[in-house]
């Protein structure tokens, strides 16, 4: 992170200033009053000029932290964004959310939390070629899920066996689809596939 | 929520200086029109709208709390 700090007369004027010289915009950067400018007596006593503090971010998961913070910034107060893992060898990231509005940001079945992490790639993989993949998390809320999907899909194997037909599940996005096709590969008795169009996509588990 | 919007748009573009929000302000909805460069048009809608759809996800979500109907529009 490039930290920046710019003295003007007002706020406003060192950010301009400051965004100019980085040549960014205000989205893209986060900053802090350092001091905020004084007029004085007649703009003779007690003047004092403004300061702030830009942080720019610099690498593709210094971006995608400022970028995801932002944005939940402005869904709701107290969220806040911690990156917790990173792998450099297969360049990939997690980015964990923590905050009393968490319900907020995931969403039903983690619609919004699955909104938020594909926004993120696009913000920082723009046409370039090393892409790194950033995997949101809202504290511990994939894990919980993919708990959830490996029940739903031994539950599901025991009806479909039992009854000798396939059972369909709901759709599901891909990532989660994977879990229910991983956790039934090695089950004999039954299989799975996936059938339909995304966003409708969802796996069928049949009895053999 | 204008902001919201702002900050998503701005930074999935290639001219971000080109991004215009507008926000009318209904009873009941708010309506947020989203205006960018025709360049820029793919990145903001997506293949078969899914970008767009991420958007309006999101800022569905951070609607609750302001407990009105939150409209996103892109214009043609």
């Amino acid at each position: 992170m490039k930290r920046v700090i710019v003295s003007e007369d007002t706020v406003d004027e060192a950010l301009n200033k400051g965004l100019e010289r980085l040549g960014t915009i205000k989205e893209k950067v986060d900053f802090d009053v350092l001091q905020e400018g004084e007029e004085g007596f007649l703009g003779l006593f007690g003047t004092q000029s403004a300061r702030i503090k830009i942080k720019n971010p610099e690498s593709k998961s210094e971006h995608a932290e400022m970028f995801l913070q932002k944005v939940v910034n402005n869904m709701a107060s107290d969220l806040s964004v911690e990156l917790i893992e990173e792998n450099k060898e297969n360049q990939k990231i997690v980015l964990n959310i923590t905050g009393e509005d968490l319900g907020l940001v995931i969403g039903y079945r983690g619609k919004t939390l699955d909104a938020l992490q594909y926004l993120t790639n696009l913000a920082i993989n723009k046409g370039e070629e090393d892409y790194l993949q950033v995997v949101l998390d809202a504290e511990g809320y994939r894990a919980r899920r993919k708990k959830t999907l490996e029940k739903l899909a031994i539950k599901m194997s025991k009806k479909a066996k039992s009854k000798g037909t396939k059972v369909k599940l709901d759709p599901m996005p891909p990532h989660e689809r994977k879990i229910i096709h991983t956790t039934l590969q090695k089950k004999s008795g039954v299989s799975t596939h996936s059938e339909g169009q995304e966003p409708y996509r969802k796996v069928v588990i049949v009895a053999e | 929520m204008k902001e919201l919007v702002e900050v998503i748009a701005k930074n999935i573009v290639d001219q971000p200086e080109n991004v215009e929000i507008t926000k009318v302000e209904g009873k009941r909805s708010i309506i947020l029109e989203i205006d960018v460069a025709e360049e820029d048009m793919g990145k903001v809608i997506g293949r078969q709208g899914k970008i767009a759809k991420a958007i309006r996800t999101v800022v569905k979500a951070a609607a609750t709390k302001e407990g009105k109907r939150v409209i996103v529009e892109i214009l043609q």
